[in-house]
């Protein structure tokens, strides 16, 4: 089978050792070789051990995160996240970095297969570095996220799950995405991924503007994350919040969600508060 | 209604083939057991239970290790399948001397960290069933943990605990070491050595009453800048 032919395609029955090549071309070589099950369908394989939602006592099970948001506005790209992670129905970790800093100027978030976020993310900020050391030139907020979406589609239907958004600051302007493992790519002022994304899109859509002031989306950012995480069971946490502009991104202080139940709801009393723990919780 | 007429007219359909998924050969069984680990300002502790059980009633062994000493600063604990855990220690090892051989430097503890991480990703199609918790100290001497999930996703911690009963360790520790849901707890202390080391027997001790595939012996791992110090200790056999 002559080589194009056999990157562009993922049956196991072309390839002997059973292994899926990652692809070595210059635009975009991994090198990264992962070994598959034996037999004709090693995607079955590996989704009936897996895959939480098909197979309901599937017992490998994967961390997997769940609400993010991002949108455009005057001043840049605001993103922002919540910081629990779900292994089955046991909450794996409270403390997840769901947005993955890719170079000082493009983030990536992490919805979905926390594995599989990570790990492409970091391919993808390897492949940018690349790009920078041969171009000399920053890459483009499109062009990363093209990237990330050609690498993952070549694992289409094997299983993965990554719903993430590319944001950055390129020479034209404040950039968004949208990439998934199911091959989708868009562009868009404002997103939210995960479970609790609809619990995020009402809160965003009703009071979204494009000529926010940064406290104001600052604002919007972190209630859109308070109100996913309290009707979400899979999304809880601290909020994580960053905001790109030209220069690059800057991070801010962590937000415990329990602490903005009562600072959203100042009605709301403490029945015992003496023996409250909220007001002093402050993740790592 | 002539019902036999109709039993004619309409045989029950039954299925000629059944493909019956309940004696299917599976690559993976959950051998059992816990482990967890605890760092501090300038140590880790890890601790994991020896028992290995076959997923069901029976107990394989009493004295099988589930934590491994990688290197002089790093050590690896490990729950869920023995076999893949015995490969992926294996896989690291090897890994571990070929950069040794190629850099003439030791790996770090960070820098395993990340080796792991991609040796887990490299198996996502045929993960290895174990959940692993690399320990070590950190170029600054500070103690470095990080808990896995079996596909390779990575996160530094303080403390984790992992396996058969997770469930009733790993609360316990983010009340005692994570200080969450105590009122006016300074929540950035690290607690001390004798502490942690003092919450890992306790926790161990606990878990082997109400868990059947937790018991037998306790191996306990001590790392600092200085090395990495080994005590075993007895849990009750029940």
């Amino acid at each position: 089978m002559n080589r194009i032919a056999e990157q562009l395609t993922l049956s196991a029955s072309d390839n002997p050792n059973n292994q899926l090549d990652g692809g070595s071309s210059n635009t975009c070589g991994t090198g990264v070789q992962f070994e598959l099950a034996s037999g004709n369908n090693p995607a079955a394989f590996t989704q009936q051990y897996t895959d939480v939602k098909s197979e309901k006592d599937a017992r490998i099970k994967m961390d997997h995160g769940t609400t993010t948001l991002a949108f455009k506005f005057k001043h840049g790209v605001l993103v922002a996240t919540d910081s629990r992670a779900t292994s089955g129905n046991v909450i794996a970790s409270q403390s997840v970095k769901k947005v993955i800093e890719i170079n000082p100027y493009l983030l990536g978030t992490m919805a979905g297969g926390a594995a599989d976020c990570s790990f492409w993310e970091r391919v993808l900020g390897m492949e940018c570095r690349l790009y920078e050391l041969r171009n000399k030139k920053r890459i483009s907020v499109a062009a990363a996220s093209k990237l990330l979406a050609n690498l993952v589609y070549r694992y289409k239907g094997m299983g993965l799950s990554m719903g993430t958004m590319v944001a950055g600051w390129d020479e034209s302007g404040p950039g968004l995405y949208y990439v998934d493992s199911e091959g989708q790519r868009v562009v868009n002022d404002l997103f939210s991924v995960g479970s609790g994304s609809t619990f995020a899109y009402g809160v965003l859509d009703s009071h979204y503007r494009f000529d926010m002031s940064v406290e104001e989306a600052k604002d919007l950012g972190r209630r859109a994350i308070y109100h996913a995480t309290h009707r979400d069971a899979y999304s809880g946490g601290i909020v994580r919040m960053y905001w790109v502009k030209e220069d690059g991104w800057v991070a801010y202080p962590l937000e415990d969600v329990g602490e903005l139940y009562f600072r959203y709801h100042p009605e709301i009393k403490l029945t015992h508060a003496a023996e409250s723990p909220l007001t002093a919780q402050r993740a790592a | 209604m002539d019902f036999a007429a109709m039993q004619k007219q309409y045989p029950a359909q039954v299925p000629t083939e059944v493909h019956s998924h309940q004696n299917r050969w599976d690559p993976y069984v959950d051998n059992g057991g816990t482990s967890l680990a605890i760092a501090g300002a300038d140590y880790v502790i890890v601790a994991s239970d020896t028992r290995q059980s076959n997923g069901g009633y029976s107990i394989n062994s009493r004295t099988e290790p589930k934590a491994f000493k990688l290197s002089n600063n790093v050590v690896l604990a490990t729950s869920g399948f023995a076999a893949d855990a015995k490969r992926l220690v294996e896989v690291l090892e090897q890994n571990a001397l070929t950069y040794f051989y190629k850099h003439n430097k030791q790996m770090t503890a960070p820098a395993m960290a990340q080796m792991l991480s991609n040796t887990l990703y490299g198996r996502r199609f045929f993960p290895y069933y174990v959940f692993p918790i690399l320990a070590g100290v950190d170029a600054q001497g500070k103690g470095a943990l990080f808990a896995y999930d079996p596909v390779g996703n990575m996160e530094r911690v303080n403390y984790q605990a992992y396996g058969s009963a997770a469930a009733l360790v790993q609360p316990f520790l983010d009340n005692v070491v994570g200080f969450k849901n105590q009122r006016g707890a300074d929540h950035n202390r690290l607690i001390e050595r004798d502490e942690a080391m003092r919450f890992a027997v306790d926790a161990f001790t606990s878990a082997t009453e109400r868990d059947i595939y937790t018991g037998d012996w306790l191996d306990i791992f001590v790392i600092d800048k200085d090395g990495v110090k080994h005590e075993k200790r007895e849990l009750k056999h029940d």
